[in-house]
């Protein structure tokens, strides 16, 4: 079956100052109905410029796309008309970003916030629209969804306002979702709340997913597949299960590595320092030749610093952009 | 065990407007804390947004003063001690805190910002505090040629970093750190819980520290106390509340943590019920029983004092073992 979305060599150029580079640099990747993508990197990786340019929601000029193809269905939204974007984004495509509030109009009330969609992008009646946000707010959990769909924003907590915001993004029925760290600003309680749910929405909605995100814990836990970002580049994709099992990239594994787990290291005498990937991430105008995690790998050899490797397989549904990849399991 | 920092029964409330027609009410953010620091320990401070971790930490270093209780720094009472009166204190005790920007003048060059402590102290000739800034520098992982520079050329782990070493300067004996790694990259994270690892071992310090991820505050502290709504609901040695948390709300926030492990992802996470009720208006008894799910009768009549539980640790739970 062909993939929902297949991201074909993207490249997005940045402007800042007196400073042109490449923020994200010949990305391909694919996603499928029902599958979750997770996109992990930390920050500067270029993930959530990523996101912004499928949904072609890049801050022109300063950030464009310069190259490579995004194949959405039959539509290529890289160079997809102003007016085709309108009709897709929040109809075909919903979006979720870690602020609620940069979705959310403050002023307005939230169940006629999310009606309003449906009015526009599938013409219903009042009513109709008003029964739909009904059931949505059902759907993500609001609790007593009749009466908070006349609350305003600023009357619900931080989770129930995401929980809105994932209501929003699929009122529509969408085929493809896109949640931007929609966790990250949400305490430990409300994230475990919400995962839940995004996970059984997922299971019953039926929608491709790609979750950006710099919390590789938060991955775990929902994704099936990743790509593991780094300077720009997607240097690592596999199964959730093959990455966190046998990560071939040495920048995966030290992350990996240097999370402090609960459990570890639980006797405070015999304690050892967490492992620390040396150094930090380059800037995008001043990438090192070569592989740009070569100056901070341990197991970087001359090669490493003279050709960038290619992202090759390492095994079916596994690839790897190293010249010599981790061969431990973890 | 000699104590460094002594807190007794502090209390903090905030008077807040609630809206056009209703009148002003009070927030207890902190009600009615005790803990103690000694020399060289780490104390962990959890809990999630709202809990009052930060209101404590911003008591301690006098920039919030308490309503109620008592604040003791090796011996001396500070609690309402003048800024004069506070200014030999400041060498015992430094802060640093999330964000960096917010306490590093943009306009200052870094060598000058963590010289200025030494300064203001009349602490060392200009040759002494120069040679001192240099040895500073060197233990954080600066660079000597970074000196000149302003904070805004620094990365988020080195602004951290440059903190760290202004916190050093007056060799203190406790450093009050709130949320000092959130805003970091993961990897950089690793690198900042490690300096202050070393550093403490080297310099002997004792840290407060605030956070609300779990397992950074696990790999750092010898002691952890959970807060929920103001109050602190369960302390006791690291090992002893993460390997048998005894409230049920650190339970509760132990298994929320998502772990890196996708093995164990289905069915693993006890979804906590409910939110975390307003500070406004707390519930009576124990203020955990609306989402407890082993609240009884008495939860929701009688607040709970700590006491020692199985463990070892104290919890404030009528069912706690």
């Amino acid at each position: 079956m062909a993939p929902l979305l297949s991201v074909q060599g993207l490249t997005v150029e940045l402007v800042t100052g007196e400073r042109t580079f490449e923020a994200v640099s010949d990305l391909t990747f694919d996603v499928s109905r029902n599958e979750v993508l997770a996109l992990v990197g930390e920050s500067g990786s270029g993930k959530s410029m990523t996101a912004l340019a499928i949904m072609r929601l890049l801050p022109e000029p300063v950030a464009e796309i310069i190259g490579g193809r995004i194949l959405f269905g039959d539509v290529d939204l890289a160079s997809a008309s102003e007016a085709r974007l309108m009709e897709i984004r929040g109809d075909r495509i919903g979006l979720i970003f870690q602020e609620p509030m940069t979705s959310l109009n403050p002023s307005i009330r939230v169940g006629p916030q999310v009606a309003e969609v449906l009015r526009l992008h599938k013409g219903l009646s009042v009513a109709t629209a008003r029964q739909r946000v009904e059931e949505l707010f059902e759907l993500v959990r609001i609790p007593d969804p009749k009466r908070r769909y006349d609350d305003y924003p600023h009357q619900m907590s931080g989770g129930m306002r995401q929980r809105v915001v994932i209501a929003l993004a699929l009122a529509c029925d969408p085929d493809l979702l896109i949640a931007d760290e929609p966790t990250t600003a949400l305490d430990v309680t409300t994230q475990a709340q919400i995962l839940e749910t995004f996970r059984d929405l997922q299971a019953s909605v039926g929608a491709a997913t790609i979750l950006i995100t710099h919390d590789l814990a938060v991955v775990a836990e929902t994704a099936d597949r990743v790509a593991v970002m780094y300077a720009g580049r997607i240097v690592e994709e596999a199964t959730t299960r093959q990455l966190f099992d046998s990560p071939r990239h040495p920048y995966t594994n030290g992350l990996l590595g240097s999370i402090p787990q609960i459990e570890d290291a639980l006797d405070t005498a015999t304690r050892q320092p967490l492992p620390e990937i040396p150094g930090m991430v380059p800037a995008l105008w001043a990438l090192p030749t070569g592989c740009a995690f070569a100056p901070r790998c341990p197991l970087a050899r001359e090669r490493c610093t003279r050709e960038r490797p290619p992202l090759a397989g390492m095994e079916p549904g596994h690839r790897a952009a190293c010249w010599y990849p981790v061969e431990v399991a973890r | 065990m000699s104590t460094l920092l002594d807190v007794s029964n502090i209390s903090k409330r905030f008077t807040v407007p609630r809206g056009m027609s209703g009148r002003p009410s009070t927030v207890h953010a902190v009600d009615d804390v005790s803990f103690s620091i000694a020399p060289g320990e780490t104390l962990g401070l959890v809990g999630e947004s709202g809990c009052g971790k930060s209101t404590v930490g911003k008591m301690i270093v006098r920039l919030l003063e308490p309503d109620e209780g008592q604040i003791r720094l090796d011996g001396e009472d500070i609690t309402h001690a003048s800024h004069r009166a506070m200014r030999p204190l400041r060498r015992k005790m430094q802060m640093i805190f999330q964000d960096p920007n917010g306490s590093l003048d943009p306009r200052q060059r870094s060598g000058d910002i963590v010289e200025e402590p030494l300064i203001v102290h009349g602490l060392g000739g200009s040759a002494e505090r120069k040679a001192k800034v240099a040895d500073l520098f060197a233990r954080v992982g600066l660079r000597p040629d970074q000196m000149t520079n302003v904070p805004s050329k620094f990365s988020g782990g080195q602004r951290q970093r440059l903190a760290i070493a202004r916190a050093l300067a007056l060799n203190p004996s406790l450093i009050v750190a709130d949320e000092p790694v959130s805003a970091l990259d993961v990897s950089i994270q690793a690198q900042v819980v490690n300096l202050m690892s070393d550093i403490q071992k080297e310099y002997g310090l004792a840290y407060l520290f605030i956070a609300h991820d779990l397992g950074i505050v696990q790999h750092i502290s010898d002691r952890v106390a959970v807060m929920y709504l103001g109050r602190i609901v369960e302390i006791g040695d690291t090992a002893a509340v993460y390997r048998r948390p005894s409230h049920p709300y650190t339970r509760t926030l132990m298994e929320a943590v998502p772990r890196p492990d996708p093995a164990r992802r289905h069915g693993r996470i006890k979804v906590p019920r409910g939110e975390v009720p307003s500070p406004l208006d707390p519930p009576p008894g124990c203020t955990f029983h609306p989402r407890c799910p082993i609240a009884t009768d008495i939860c929701r009549a009688e607040r709970p004092a700590l006491r020692r539980v199985a463990s070892g640790a104290e919890a404030a739970c009528h069912h706690a073992e």
